[in-house]
């Protein structure tokens, strides 16, 4: 597959479908297994790696998950590649920039990938939109099973599946649900709010896992706690208190927004549509913050049938397909063709960060009917 | 006491020494001694060492026992300093051979429990998995016995007892 072929387009999960999908972006569980009789990454010789390597991309490429699947050798991929995989949640950072033979099983509509040689042997993964985790949980099991069928996983009756870091042991899952808050965030309550869910023993970061800062106001929470609690009861933790909860204090916030302060939410509101729509250099982190309004806008016009000045005129903003207003699906898919190596991508060659920022702007104002 | 030499600090070091069947003492503070070249050893006793550590619960790669530090696996040459800079074990033997330095860590990280529940291969054989859903409840009852939640404890000996 080149990856030219799907760059052009979001993927499937990130399409603004899916339960609760004002609030949640996408439900994500990621399963970590080491394969039994072979050493650690941290351990392994190039030639081990390349054995772990080859078992494992059969096993994977032999699934039938959702349609065709494709093999990408993240070793060989050029820079520009790597980081466009990230961009896209195709794989970690960890992976793209790690060393020594390792690759990536991505099925159709990139729902699923299996990351091979990451800091586990294999690291598995399965998105969809808005909130899915059961669906999620449901889809990699059986997926899991089918591996476990061709491969032995390194296994211990006390510590369950083992990993090379003990912080996932047992059952090696990561559930985490990528979360758009922006009225907690412009309300002052998103750090009282994630204290609270550090204390219960979640993590909370950006829009891309470890290490990243909360971009656009996306967070994404996950457990830490992989040891002693099964896979149901986190799923259901997530799926039945945790997230409803954290979309209740949103949804209150939104609420609260417009009958204490709609003058500030409708001006941040036209401000992002003033400066998206005449911008000519436009940074990809000034366009998350900015789209993050226009995103908040929409959804409280399509889910709450709010009416402002500023919400009112977001129906004016497209054209051709988009006319009559922009749908999530358009949002979010300017969120992701703008990111650098997309844009790079997508251009057919490397640019300069002022470069890519006229592009982006460029991008940006087109999809929202200014016409140069 | 007061330092014999500085006569400023507190003096921390009592040397006694015996020669020739003549005793003499000497009160020093840490700076003097070292001053005058005498070797400090630690004298705090070894288990109030490891529960000092333990309190002060360590940080991911402080680990535990002088032993298990220089120990290297024989399957994958990793040993535990390694774990210190990598936080990374070698293989899934070391899990094993390294389990009571590991032990502390795994509890910090995994908020107390230290048993597997969820999911088992399918290809696990059935006395095994007797074995680790009670390694599970085990672990449960003494938490149940720890918070004195005895309804519950009880509860989860019956179902120990059914399992077995």
């Amino acid at each position: 597959m080149k990856l030219t072929e799907i760059s052009g387009d979001i993927n499937t999960w990130f399409d603004g479908s899916g339960p609760m999908s004002d609030i949640v972006i996408s439900s994500r569980i990621r399963l970590a297994r080491n394969l039994a009789g072979h050493k650690f990454l941290s351990r392994c010789s190039v030639d081990e790696k390349r054995v772990i390597l080859d078992k494992l991309k059969e096993a994977l490429m032999s699934l039938e998950v959702c349609g065709r699947n494709f093999y990408i050798s993240v070793d060989a991929a050029s820079d520009m590649d790597k980081h466009f995989l990230v961009e896209r949640h195709l794989i970690s950072r960890h992976h793209a920039f790690g060393k020594g033979p390792r690759g990536v099983v991505v099925a159709e509509g990139e729902s699923f990938t299996g990351m091979i040689n990451e800091e586990d042997h294999l690291r598995m993964q399965v998105i969809k939109g808005g909130m899915q985790l059961k669906q999620c949980i449901e889809q990699i099991n059986r997926i899991d099973d089918g591996i476990e069928a061709k491969v032995e996983y390194a296994f211990s009756c006390r510590y369950g599946y083992l990993t090379a870091c003990p912080t996932n042991i047992g059952t090696g899952i990561r559930v985490s649900v990528m979360l758009h808050l922006p009225a907690l965030k412009m309300t002052s309550q998103v750090e009282k709010f994630f204290g609270a869910a550090r204390a219960m023993n979640l993590a909370v970061r950006g829009l891309f896992g470890e290490g990243t800062e909360a971009a656009g106001d996306f967070y994404q929470i996950s457990n830490q706690v992989t040891l002693g609690v099964s896979e149901e009861d986190i799923v259901s933790q997530f799926e039945d208190l945790i997230i409803p909860e954290i979309a209740e204090y949103e949804r209150a916030a939104r609420k609260q927004l417009l009958s204490n302060q709609a003058d500030v939410l409708d001006d941040k509101i036209s401000r992002a549509m003033a400066l998206l729509k005449s911008a000519n250099l436009i940074s990809s982190q000034e366009a998350l913050f900015l789209l993050s309004h226009l995103r908040l806008g929409i959804n409280m016009r399509e889910k709450m049938d709010v009416s402002t000045p500023a919400i009112d005129r977001l129906v004016t903003l497209g054209v051709g397909e988009n006319a009559g207003g922009l749908s999530i699906a358009t949002i979010n898919r300017l969120f992701m063709l703008t990111l650098p190596a997309h844009l790079q991508l997508n251009y057919g060659k490397a640019l300069d960060a002022t470069h890519r920022d006229a592009l982006r702007a460029k991008i940006i104002r087109s999809a929202l009917g200014q016409s140069s | 006491m007061q330092c014999q030499s500085c006569q400023k600090k507190e003096a921390t070091i009592h040397l006694t020494e015996i020669t020739d069947g003549v005793r003499s003492e000497m009160h020093l503070c840490e700076e003097c001694a070292q001053a005058k070249g005498i070797v400090v050893k630690s004298q705090i006793p070894l288990n109030e060492l490891l529960s000092t550590l333990l309190s002060a619960q360590p940080e991911e790669g402080e680990l535990l026992g002088e032993t298990a530090q220089k120990q290297s696996c024989p399957n994958c040459g990793f040993s535990l300093d390694e774990f210190r800079r990598e936080a990374v074990l070698g293989c899934p033997y070391d899990y094993e051979l390294f389990e009571e330095a590991l032990l502390p860590l795994i509890k910090k990280a995994q908020d107390g429990r230290t048993s597997h529940r969820g999911k088992i291969p399918s290809k696990t054989p059935g006395d095994t998995r007797k074995e680790i859903e009670l390694c599970a409840l085990r672990e449960q009852l003494d938490n149940a016995v720890k918070n004195e939640d005895y309804e519950r404890a009880a509860k989860l000996r019956d179902k120990m007892n059914k399992v077995e």
